[in-house]
């Protein structure tokens, strides 16, 4: 048995976030209330970052292992990393929301984002499918809200009602699914479902099942042809909300897609490997990562609006990253979720950038970057390097994740040319994708800046975080073990 | 010490990028030390290094969860190529003195590309080789696009991809022969030695060897180089010609052929009469020798007069290297070293010399302008560039393409007999350029005296390359000392077994 104090103290860290969440909207609500934005914004994030930190330092100092009442609380090296990295990318996207403009409702921005980290915690921190429902939710309903945050702006609530209803849409399916999944296997538990569904071929329900959990799944991690509302989200929503959504929200997603792949549906595979194609999650989902990857970086190549760039490209990257959940070892988790952080970083800093050159010339339009390497030397100097991280050149941190998902994606079948047709894929694509990461670097780097226009002016905390950010994309490129060792160790105890 | 040669060059771009605004002769003076530190540590490793056998230089574990390690090391075909860079650098600065436009910016992406590529020549650890290969790409890409002539931004553009498909396809290969081998080891030493199964390297060398080969201006792959070479300034012509397309070559010899000889034997049935990859990318060299030669010969402009040759020139590389003979790759090595040198005067005077003064390269517009007259230096030196070019004795290229013509012969003798006709037509290319350019009936002389003279930096940057060329020509032991002994190496030992 399990007493309350001991429930408590595994769910620490959690705890910790929401009681900061509050304290955020008191103190906003009660005290700060008629003093300027900024401070306001200061100080809530200030206080918000605190609370993070604190969640994190409880979460690198506990090192238990232990699985309460069936899976419904996991706690072990390989969550608490996950954790670890969503409290981070959160802190990160706090700093950057400091000098925004957008709202007036500050306590309940930054609130809404301590759910949605709440949420995400709880999710990965789980291996029931009505905790992970649960949470899932959580996550989703704050980020819808956070998508319309922008009163002003009309496009900002549009945005928000198309997440929100193709979101309702797919957590529809998910939730069939995973009541399908229980009423075939009587539990809510991931392997006990794995246990009870193994069989030698897949019943209709159970097809049905996986069918509607990997659309469920997929819209979240916007991947082909579940992306709808991603480059809409990604055009409209409030800079830090579109910070958080690719960042945190992906590393969550993927690590509990995998979970619930790997884990819930083992036995039920199939093959995807070449010439041995058989019916099974992993041929759905081999197609579903080929057909991102292709979508996804064709149609980046027309964008206009850098948003939507970086929304295609994230469907794209969702793509590749599927590539692990396909090959499902425990190296490919290793590989996933170094990817997805080192994908995290890049993004967030791109995003940053944009929203500074966004603020100067109300516009993310591609030929607002003209010149800009003269205008913001070096705040040019890190977008090279995120985007370059991001088609994955070295030394930089992308082109490890990209090196080390396809080496796990080959290694995964017995023949090494199994999984072969999709790593073609996934570095054909890259090449395209280096095509429109040049295009907007040619324009930071090659073209003139219009003659009218002026330095840019970059907030102090901003350029902070984005060369914090650009090195860290360097040093994880140059050094990735720093990273890796601490995943793969984590893996090995964890027992996955 | 010969590692210095990356730092330094790594060292000096970023120091280039800290100057404050406007130090422009700064930045010149501070890249040419760079460069000149750099060629003076290859040079004398060059000198010390009398085997050419295989030494390490550092080794430590980079990634030790992978195996992958950061291992520096030299042997014969290596010092070579470093020398090749050292020099190239040089002399390659010299030819742009005079470029005023964000100046540290150009000689900051010059000594990133430098440096990549003395690091690409001494990785013996195929991942740090891979990385080193790709971050070429992107200097690449920014020199052309940014400081750049006729349709730079699509030359450069077209340079990249072309390049980045390439290194894809190679990463593939690496990728595969790593997880084959057991995904302990990334050395090239230890996977050379690795027996991957025969239909395993059926599969990846031709993979790999393309992929390197793209870079290497390999017929039909090759349409990036002469658009690349016109597109770009004079000293990125000159890196891109001299040490870039030598990357390529030298990764089809270093990791293409030394991990997978098995894909080089037969496959036990023919196509066409090709019986195996072996057969198939010689005739490739040999059609893009004649091709080259052929194009050359009817183009208007002048850099893609030589642009041409490149491709011509560097067919020459790829014939050695598939001769699978002694002769054949060392002539391929020493050929790689010549053209180099001599791809890059030519650049040099036809970007520099020529159009930076004239502000044309239509041949037609140049021959009435008595360039001869006018610029006398620049003529001379096209015409001893040219008749090395052609392969006249007493140069770098007579020594190379008679090596790898002797190679040919043992191995195809027919298309030998091809690459002769490629030889014949290189001559009167050369020349027609030659006497349309510089030895044109003169139009109006008077109208032409205002050009500016050859400045000093030229003269010497050319001097150093038609000296280097010359001191080949006439003494080729420089070079085989160092790359005989690097092809007896227990490395080379599957090619060896393969065929010689």
């Amino acid at each position: 048995m399990i007493s309350y104090s001991q429930l408590l103290q595994l769910v620490m860290p959690e705890v910790i976030i929401a009681i900061t969440a509050l304290i955020v909207l008191a103190a906003d609500l009660l005290l700060l209330r008629n003093h300027p934005t900024r401070l306001r914004f200061s100080v809530a994030a200030g206080l918000a970052s605190i609370g993070c930190t604190g969640a994190i330092l409880r979460l690198l100092l506990s090192s238990e292992q232990t699985n309460v009442l069936d899976g419904m609380l996991l706690t072990n090296p390989i969550v608490h990393f996950v954790q670890v990295a969503l409290l981070v990318f959160t802190i990160i996207t706090l700093l950057l929301s400091v000098d925004s403009t957008f709202t007036e409702h500050i306590g309940e921005f930054v609130l809404l984002i301590l759910l949605a980290t709440t949420g995400m915690l709880f999710l990965v921190g789980s291996q029931n499918i009505l905790i992970i429902f649960i949470s899932l939710e959580l996550l989703s309903l704050s980020l819808y809200i956070l998508t319309a945050f922008d009163k002003r702006s009309p496009q900002s609530s549009e945005a928000a009602l198309k997440y929100f209803l193709f979101g309702g849409m797919s957590t529809a399916f998910l939730l069939f699914g995973f009541s399908l999944l229980y009423g075939l296997s009587n539990s809510t538990n991931l392997s006990q479902i794995a246990a009870t569904i193994h069989a030698p071929f897949l019943p209709p329900l159970l097809i049905i099942a996986i069918g509607t959990t990997i659309i469920g799944f997929g819209f979240k991690v916007s991947a082909f042809p579940f992306h709808f509302w991603a480059p809409d989200v990604y055009q409209s929503a409030p800079i830090p909300a579109v910070a958080f959504i690719s960042s945190a929200s992906k590393v969550a997603s993927f690590f509990i897609f995998f979970q619930v792949m790997t884990v819930g549906m083992a036995g039920s595979e199939g093959s995807a490997a070449w010439r041995h194609f058989a019916g099974g999650w992993v041929s759905g989902l081999a197609v579903i990562a080929a057909l991102s990857m292709l979508f996804g970086n064709l149609v980046a190549i027309v964008q206009s609006s850098m948003r939507r760039l970086l929304a295609y490209s994230a469907i794209a990257h969702a793509g590749y990253m599927l590539l692990a959940i396909v090959s499902h070892t425990q190296w490919s988790l290793a590989a996933l979720l170094y990817y997805v952080v080192t994908y995290g970083l890049a993004t967030l800093g791109t995003i940053a950038v944009v929203g500074v050159v966004e603020k100067q010339t109300d516009s993310d339009h591609l030929s607002c970057f003209e010149g800009l390497s003269r205008r913001a030397p070096t705040l040019s100097l890190c977008l090279f390097i995120f985007l370059l991280s991001l088609s994955g050149i070295p030394p930089l941190a992308g082109f490890f994740g990209k090196f080390f998902l396809f080496s796990s994606t080959l290694a995964a079948t017995h023949e090494s040319d199994g999984l072969l047709w999709l790593i073609v894929i996934a570095i054909a694509t890259s090449a395209v994708s280096l095509y429109y990461y040049l295009q907007v670097l040619k324009r930071v780097y090659v073209a003139n800046p219009p003659s009218e226009a002026d330095d840019i002016r970059v907030p102090v905390l901003t350029q902070a975080v984005v060369v914090l950010l650009a090195g860290t994309v360097v040093l994880l490129g140059c050094a990735p073990h720093l990273l890796l060792q601490w995943i793969l160790e984590a893996i090995h105890i964890a027992g996955l | 010490m010969l590692a210095w040669t990356i730092y330094i060059s790594f060292f000096g771009a970023l120091t280039l990028l800290l100057l404050p605004k406007g130090s422009t002769a700064v930045a010149r003076i501070l890249a040419l030390l760079t460069a000149t530190a750099g060629f003076e540590i290859a040079l004398t490793a060059f000198l010390q290094h009398r085997t050419g056998e295989l030494q390490t230089i550092t080794r430590v574990p980079w990634i030790p969860s992978l195996g992958i390690e950061y291992h520096l090391a030299a042997d014969g075909i290596s010092l070579c190529l470093i020398l090749l860079t050292g020099i190239i650098a040089i002399t390659g600065i010299l030819f742009s003195w005079n470029i005023v436009t964000r100046t540290k910016e150009f000689f900051s992406f010059y000594l990133l590309l430098i440096g990549s590529v003395y690091g690409v020549f001494l990785s013996y650890d195929l991942f740090l080789l891979f990385v080193f290969y790709e971050i070429v790409i992107i200097p690449k890409y920014f020199l052309i696009a940014i400081w750049g002539s006729t349709r730079r931004e699509y030359g450069a553009m077209k340079l990249a991809l072309y390049s980045f498909i390439g290194s894809a396809m190679v990463l593939i290969g690496v990728i595969a022969a790593y997880v084959e081998a057991g995904a302990k080891t990334m050395s090239v030493n230890d996977l050379a030695g690795f027996p991957f199964p025969l239909h395993f390297q059926m599969w990846a060398f031709p993979l790999v060897f393309v992929g390197f080969a793209i870079l290497a201006g390999l017929w039909p792959f090759h349409t990036w180089a002469p658009t690349g070479h016109v597109a770009a300034p004079t000293a990125a012509s000159m890196l891109l010609a001299g040490v870039v397309m030598k990357l390529g070559a030298y990764g089809c010899l270093r990791v293409a052929m030394t991990l997978f000889p098995l894909g080089l034997g037969p496959w036990g049935f023919h196509v066409l009469g090709l019986a195996s990859w072996r057969d198939v990318f010689s005739l490739l060299a040999v059609i893009g020798i004649v091709y080259g030669a052929m194009v050359a010969l009817v183009q208007k402009d002048f850099k893609f007069v030589i642009g041409y040759s490149s491709v011509s020139h560097m067919g020459f590389i790829l014939l050695g290297l598939m001769t699978l003979n002694q002769i054949g790759i060392s002539g391929a090595v020493i050929q790689m070293f010549s053209h180099g040198i001599l791809a890059g005067l030519l650049f040099a005077i036809v970007g520099r010399m020529v159009y930076d003064r004239t502000h044309t390269r239509e041949l037609t517009a140049l021959g009435p302008m008595n360039l001869n007259k006018v610029i006398p230096f620049s003529a001379a030196t096209f015409v001893l560039a040219g008749m090395a070019s052609m392969g006249l004795p007493g140069f770098s290229g007579f020594v190379a393409e008679l090596m790898i013509l002797i190679g040919a012969w043992h191995a195809f003798p027919i298309l030998a007999v091809c690459v002769g006709v490629g030889i014949v037509i290189g001559v009167v290319y050369i020349w027609r350029a030659m006497q349309k350019a510089f030895f044109a009936e003169p139009d109006d002389a008077s109208t032409q005296s205002s050009l500016f003279p050859i400045s000093f930096p030229e003269r010497l940057g050319a001097l150093i390359l038609i000296g280097t060329s010359i001191a080949i020509g006439l003494y080729p032991q420089i070079l085989l000392k160092v790359i005989t002994p690097a092809l007896n190496s227990p490395m080379f030992e599957g090619l060896r077994k393969g065929g010689w």
